[in-house]
């Protein structure tokens, strides 16, 4: 395997060995605390624009699975490619073991050109990310520099997000999904719910559509980038159809409800986030990917804070006080991660029964 | 919902002996469940006679009753402390089985004991295995098809339905006992009939066998949140316990949605059960599909939570308690970032894998394979960030002279294939030898049904060594292949064995290994566990060495304020919680002087290994090279070899020999000691008396030592084919057999032949000297005569039956010891004393089994006392002396025979049990009784069959005979002696022996569980044959029925349990 250098805007460089695609990339670096999971991660639209950490150093153990297909989706990944832009990690295993698997990791790192350097002292990485914040920085290879970037100043959700109205199923209540970067797992939850999908881009007018409900996705990046969403909302907001937001779709409802958003130092990645649901007892183990957050202090009147994390207190949610809105931060759907929380999907198409 | 604000006082019970399937890890758990108490300012009383246990000790509970966890005392207790709570997670099954009872009887309503955490109603439904069943089934939880039956006929036909293989398993029992695979009708048969004698209710099961084997710890409080804190993965697959089991944790092979589903469904039978508090879930997943089974749910802590608990770093015993009490988990802090809070589930950067101990070596006719019930006596736990580097470890830690997965010498397997396919305690290394010999990973995944994600890890190992053995100098390794190695966690003395080749002294060639290594400057380097995989900050020093890394966590103020204090690694028969005792007590004392406790150790079953017990925590190897990597590291004012048994005292001379500044006495002093013929010179010097001994490596000069001292003689080894390793011989044909089979004689590996003197009594000092005057002792006798190994002999303190004169002689010759080896700290002599002749047998210069018996009988800290005197602190003598003390102590072993199919459970030189008690009480036969029936001996009810071996033992036993038969026992014996017994008047009813297929039969009075109390005294001291006499013990142990092999003993016992009724006195230790 090549030896490769991952180098960040601080000037700290790490050596590994290469065992995806050799080709220089930049992003921005940040890390994940899952154990479980890199076929999903790695798929997911909103890890776009960013060098992947894993601080769970064995990685590859059970191969990726098949492109197989289930409902138009692919049913093991999250999204029709690999969306990361390098993947970090400690102790590759070339050799997989899984009955459902068709190749291993770096040979889909190398079909999807994305680089990947195992060897890294991962802990140490994360430590530097914890301590300085998610920051830029570069996988290079001999002979083929490139500069750093910094994705955020991007319109990430742009790129990943579909470019055209699609429908998906055939139940009875209708869904209308933003689709801001959407992981299939949210689309695969609402069709086993007796609904029909309806994905549109993520600038997409959809005033003139018909629909039960409206769900705003998850997604990359800087949610202020996203300036038609946030108008589009502020007209959702006003009626009373139910609106659902994960992620990304929870800090564009902040901000179409005139809330502000702020970017965490390092993030939540991970499959251990604890969240709280604001004034009870009910705590829930949560999977996380995100580095914006509402700032709760800004909240308007008719908002309250729906879940916090009982770490660092941050918001995980928010809802109307009077209307069938609510959004959280963190991933119901999982995919990877705990399935505590799977039981909004059945909130949110309740609420639907109760205004259709 | 239990109310924090009403619990005033709560009684915990605890898991008396350590025993195989029930032993350290339950130490750990209520130490754990009675700090956090405390820290609530709950009064806590506990009952546990395991008086080596941290929990035992001062300062950890309120009220300690070192009693039997039996309902008869537990309630005498609860009607005179009169708690308002109880605790029944935190003691193993003992514990929970106890308190299930309790509850039946009524008890705990009578006294108005409120049961904290998890409802007992809930418990009684997860042991029973029919009604579990239904629940989970009830929920939509798959379990492995099964049929309960109660007698052996129902269990044929159940057979029937399922189809074999079928595994049977008993209900109600310890770690799988009386489970097992069957593959017939004819071992069906066998193995109920067996499991009917541990409980009333067998399950018949489907075979679930190659299935991975998958568990999860999980965690609920009163508010229904719930977290998974660790999942583990068998490397073994499904056949073979868990207990048996190399284990990893995180799972390796396991996508996420299998990880998740297993984790929902955990979720999903905590609540439905309704436990407040932890349990565990095992499942079986299959290999080929994300198809699974519900196959166990233990509601209480387990040993696989005190391994989760060590794996991650989150204190699950210690949580569970707060949430017995009524806490959230959100409303608890993670103790080791100390911000974030106690519910989440921990994300590990790192492997850990935990490995069993086995000492089937130690036991004659035992059976090797492994399976579905537990044999293993202890484990250990590694971690790295490598599979490679974390097995590696793990399998030097075990300590059986193994190197690692490769480059260990003299593993011959005959049949490979068969080794493979039908696994012992060996198989991991006949892997290596399959690798040898050519066969593929797919081969190998055929036989064994090991993932073979594992296999390619341990082929890669294999690989590495194949390519080390061409090189021949160091220099030639390439440096990147050096790395390589030590990241798959080779050991210098691997590569000094692949590379530097097998001949001369190793030794030396390990330390040319190391040298080399830290000159090309590759060093391991120091890593935290955090919980949180390095997102938060952690606050706590729990550490491991690792070369998978390019920086350190920490960096060790090298300021000389460190002290080192070396653990004693896996609980094993002869080194166990006793240890872990003495060295939790230096760790203390250390921190007591002010100066920063620094432990290493790797056994997850112990409190030494809780982070919080000391200032940094080195859960890694406990080798020369990786003790001194630490040393360099942490640059300390010294390390205390004297308190962590054998393992840490062997390491005193090398860690000299490297400059290590060893605290106490002189490892040049030690050594004089421990080398036999030093230590004699010195006796003579000394004019103290020895057995005769001789160092011979001919059969020539064995006869001719044998006609100078005559028989029986003692003969030890130095190398050991199979068999025990020390054994008496009595006669010229038994001499024979033993050079024959068991040693290989020769200038090489000579034997050592001792004259053993019969009929002697044996006798312990366990003392602190300073500077070689003794300021601290206290003489023990054993019951039993010499023979019996110290360890496994009945322990009586202070010495009440020898002479004055005895007592005197011994402390002169003690003192003398101690000053000519100008002894600074704990050590420990055993003699030999008849009439008065005393012979020393034996001396330790560091702390030993008894040390945490004798401190808590004579209330002194022995060892607190001797960690003072080795960091040079002015210490003053006690001001007390055994002579004063109006109580006594009686420490008894517990063996685990039943665990160990077919091995005869005889006492001999060579320990065999697998933990103790210790009871205090004011006379010699109440203490007695009170040991005996902590290690579960009860008052026959009516039968008792006496076969009482040679003349000696059979007029032993005369009189408690005749006492017996007055207090209206039934007395059955066998031929010869029944016939002593009429000849003295004492009417006996002949049973014939098990060979003589004649009626009554000895066999069937055992199996119909006709007997109460088996006295079976073997005839010679050696353990070879396996004749009548082990049937008959072997049957008494398998029918669950109590069983006495020493005259001695038996006669002490019978004594107790008929003298004029004085009753057992129900006293706490602060009452004495």
């Amino acid at each position: 395997m090549k030896k490769t250098r991952l180098i960040l805007e601080d000037g700290t460089v790490f050596y590994g060995q290469s065992f995806g695609c050799e080709r220089s990339v930049a992003g921005e670096v940040v890390f994940n605390t899952s154990m479980t999971g890199y076929p999903e991660s790695l798929t997911d639209p909103s890890y776009r624009g960013q060098i992947l950490v894993l601080t769970y150093p064995l990685i590859g153990n059970y191969g990726v699975p098949s492109e197989i297909t289930e409902n138009d989706l692919f049913k093991f990944y999250e999204s029709d490619h690999l969306q990361i832009t390098g993947l970090i990690i400690a102790d590759y295993s070339e050799e997989y073991s899984h009955w459902n698997a068709s190749e291993s990791l770096g040979q889909w790192l190398q079909r999807s050109s994305i680089p990947g350097l195992t060897g890294i002292d991962t802990r140490a990485l994360t430590k530097v990310i914890r301590e300085r914040g998610a920051m830029s920085g570069k996988i290079e290879f001999d002979g083929e520099p490139i500069e750093f970037t910094d994705p955020n100043k991007e319109n990430l959700v742009a790129q990943v997000s579909t470019s055209q109205k699609e429908t998906y199923g055939d139940g009875s209540k209708r869904v209308l999904l933003v689709d801001c970067g959407v992981k299939y797992n949210i689309i695969r939850h609402f069709l086993k719910r007796d609904t029909t999908v309806i994905r549109v881009p993520w600038d997409y007018d959809y005033s003139g559509e018909s629909y039960d409900g409206l769900f705003i996705s998850n997604g990359p990046g800087d949610p202020k980038m996203c300036v038609d969403t946030i108008a589009n909302l502020k007209w959702a907001v006003d009626q009373d159809k139910p609106v659902f937001g994960i992620c990304l779709g929870n800090q564009l409802l902040a901000l179409a409800s005139g809330a502000d958003t702020y970017k965490l130092k390092y993030g939540h990645r991970s499959h251990n986030q604890p969240v709280l649901m604001k004034g009870t007892n009910k705590a829930f183990i949560t999977s996380q990917n995100h580095g914006y957050a509402i700032d709760d202090r800004s909240l308007g009147d008719e908002w309250e804070t729906f879940f916090v994390n009982l770490n660092d207190q941050t918001n995980e949610g928010m809802r109307h006080k009077t209307r069938p809105i609510f959004s959280v931060q963190f991933h119901p759907e999982a995919s990877s991660g705990p399935t505590d929380t799977e039981y909004l999907f059945d909130e949110f198409l309740n609420l639907i029964d109760l205004t259709r | 919902m239990s109310n924090k604000e009403t619990i005033r006082k709560v009684l915990v019970l605890g898991s008396g002996a350590l025993k195989i399937g029930e032993a350290g890890e339950f130490d750990y758990s209520g130490t754990q469940a009675l700090k956090a108490l405390r820290e609530e300012g709950i009064a806590s009383v506990l009952i546990n006679p395991n008086i080596a246990t941290v929990q035992t000790s001062e300062g950890i509970a309120d009220k300690i009753y070192f009693l039997p966890v039996t309902p008869f005392f537990v309630e005498q207790i609860i009607e005179k402390e009169r708690p308002d709570s109880i605790l029944l997670a935190f003691g193993g099954q003992t514990a929970l089985n106890c308190g299930i009872q309790l509850y039946q009887n009524g008890i705990l309503e009578k006294y108005q004991v409120n049961v904290l955490g998890t409802p007992v109603e809930a418990i009684i439904e997860t042991e029973d295995r029919e009604l579990f069943a239904r629940k989970l089934r009830s929920i939509d939880v798959k379990t492995p098809r099964s049929i309960a039956v109660t007698s052996t006929k129902e269990a044929i036909k159940a057979s029937g339905e399922l189809g074999f293989p079928v595994i049977v398993r008993a209900a109600f029992t310890l770690g799988g006992q009386g489970s097992g695979f069957c593959n017939n009708e004819e071992e069906l048969k066998k193995l109920a009939e067996k499991a009917f004698s541990y409980s009333s209710q067998i399950l018949v099961e489907e075979s679930l066998k190659g299935w991975k084997e998958v568990e999860y710890e999980v965690v609920r409080d009163c508010y229904d949140n719930c977290i998974t804190v660790c999942n583990m993965e068998n490397f073994d697959p499904l056949g073979i316990h868990t207990g048996e089991s190399i284990v990893v944790a995180p799972s390796q092979t396991l996508t996420n949605n299998e990880y998740h589903k297993l984790r929902q469904l955990s979720i999903s039978i905590i609540r439905s059960v309704g436990i407040v508090g932890e349990c565990n879930v095992q499942y079986a997943l299959d290999p080929e599909s994300e198809d699974y089974r519900v196959i166990e749910v233990n509601a209480r802590l387990s040993r696989s939570s005190a391994l989760a608990s060590k794996a991650t770093g989150y204190p699950l015993a210690f949580i569970a308690a707060k949430l017995a009490l009524g806490y959230g988990l959100h409303e608890l802090k993670n103790s080791i970032t100390k911000t974030t809070t106690a519910f989440f589930e921990p994300a590990l950067d790192y492997i850990v894998c935990k490995i069993p101990r086995w000492d089937l070596n130690k036991f004659i006719g035992v059976s090797k394979e492994i399976g579905s019930s537990m044999k293993s006596v202890g484990e250990v736990m590694a971690i790295g960030r490598t599979f490679e580097e974390a097995i590696q470890k793990g399998l030097r830690m075990v300590g059986q002279g193994m190197h690692g997965f490769v480059g260990n010498n003299d593993l011959d397997f005959p049949d490979i294939e068969k080794a493979l396919s039908e696994p012992t305690d060996m198989r991991i290394y006949c892997i290596a030898s399959a690798f040898q010999a050519g066969f593929s990973i797919d081969k190998i995944h055929k036989l064994t049904r090991i993932d073979r994600w594992f296999l390619v890890k341990l082929k890669s190992v294999f690989d590495l060594k194949q390519e080390l053995k061409q090189f021949h100098t160091l220099e030639e390794v390439p440096t990147e292949t050096f790395i390589l190695a030590k990241k798959k966690g080779f050991s210098d003395f691997q590569i000094a064995r692949f590379v530097l080749k097998d001949r001369g002294n190793m030794r030396e060639k390990m330390l040319q290994v190391r040298d080399f290594r830290k000159e090309s400057g590759i060093f391991p380097f120091i890593k935290q566990i955090d919980t949180l995989a390095a997102e938060y900050p952690a606050q706590t020093n729990y550490l491991y060495i690792t070369y998978n890394a390019t920086e350190s966590d920490i960096i060790p103020e090298q300021d000389n304020r460190s002290v080192i204090v070396i653990g004693s690694g896996a609980y094993r028969i002869g080194s166990s919680v006793e240890f872990d005792w003495c060295s939790v007590n230096a760790l203390m004392a250390v921190r007591k002087a002010e100066y920063r406790s620094v432990m290493i150790n790797f056994n997850p079953e112990t409190v030494s290994t809780d982070y919080d017990i000391c200032d940094r925590l080195y859960f890694d190897e406990l080798s020369y090279e990786r003790v001194m990597d630490i040393i360099e590291l942490e640059d300390p004012k010294g390390v205390i070899v004297s308190t962590g048994g054998q393992i840490a005292n062997n390491l005193a001379m090398p860690l000299f020999k490297a400059g290590v500044n060893i605290l106490g006495t002189s490892p040049d002093h030690i050594d004089q000691a421990e080398n036999r013929h030093r230590f004699s010179s010195l006796l003579d010097e000394l004019k103290v008396d020895q057995p005769r001994w001789q160092e011979l490596s001919t059969i020539e000069e064995i006869h001719h030592f044998v006609e100078e001292v005559g028989l029986p003689v003692l003969i030890r080894p130095s190398y050991v084919l199979s068999g025990a390793a020390m054994n008496v011989v009595s006669n010229h044909d038994e001499l024979d057999m033993f050079l024959n089979l068991a040693a290989r004689v020769s200038k090489e590996y000579p034997v050592v032949v001792s004259e053993f003197i019969q009929n002697a009594k044996e006798i312990e000092i366990d003392a602190v000297a300073s500077d070689g005057e003794i300021i601290a002792y206290a003489i023990s006798e054993h019951i039993e005569f010499a023979g019996v190994h110290s360890g496994d002999a009945t322990m009586v303190f202070p010495a009440q039956k020898i002479y004055f004169e005895t007592a005197r002689r011994i402390k002169r010759i003690s003192r003398d010891i101690a000053r000519a080896l100008r002894i600074s700290g704990p050590f420990n002599m055993q003699f030999l004393a008849k009439d008065n002749d005393i012979k020393v047998i034996e001396c330790n210069l560091r702390a030993s089994r008894s040390f945490p018996f004798v401190s808590k009988v004579i209330k002194i800290n022995f060892i607190e006392l001797a960690t003072r005197v080795m960091l040079g602190i002015p210490t003053e003598k006690p001001n007390k002396s055994a002579f004063d003390l109006e109580y006594i102590g009686v420490k008894a072993p517990q063996f685990s025979f039943s665990r160990l199919q077919k091995a005869d459970p005889v006492l001999g030189v060579e320990m065999a049990s697998t933990g103790e008690v210790g009871c205090i009480g004011e006379n010699y036969y109440e203490t007695l009784l009170k040991a005996m029936f902590s290690v579960g001996y009860r008052i026959p009810e009516k039968s008792i069959l006496l076969s009482t071996g040679d003349a000696r033992s059979k007029l032993e036993l005369l009189e408690s005979a005749r006492m017996l038969n007055e207090k209206g026992f039934q007395l059955y014996a066998t031929r010869g002696s029944a016939l002593y017994l009429h000849e003295n008047g004492i009417p006996a009813t002949v049973l014939y022996w098990p060979d003589e297929e004649k009626q009554p039969n000895t066999l069937t009075y055992l199996r119909e569980k006709k007997i109460d109390l088996v006295i079976n005294i073997p005839k010679d001291l050696s353990k070879t044959e396996l004749n009548n006499d082990y049937t008959i013990r072997r049957t008494a142990v398998d029918f669950n029925i109590p069983l006495i092999t020493n005259a001695r003993l038996a006669s002490a016992f019978i004594y107790g349990i008929c003298r004029p009724e004085e009753g057992i006195k129900i006293k706490s230790w602060d009452e004495y």
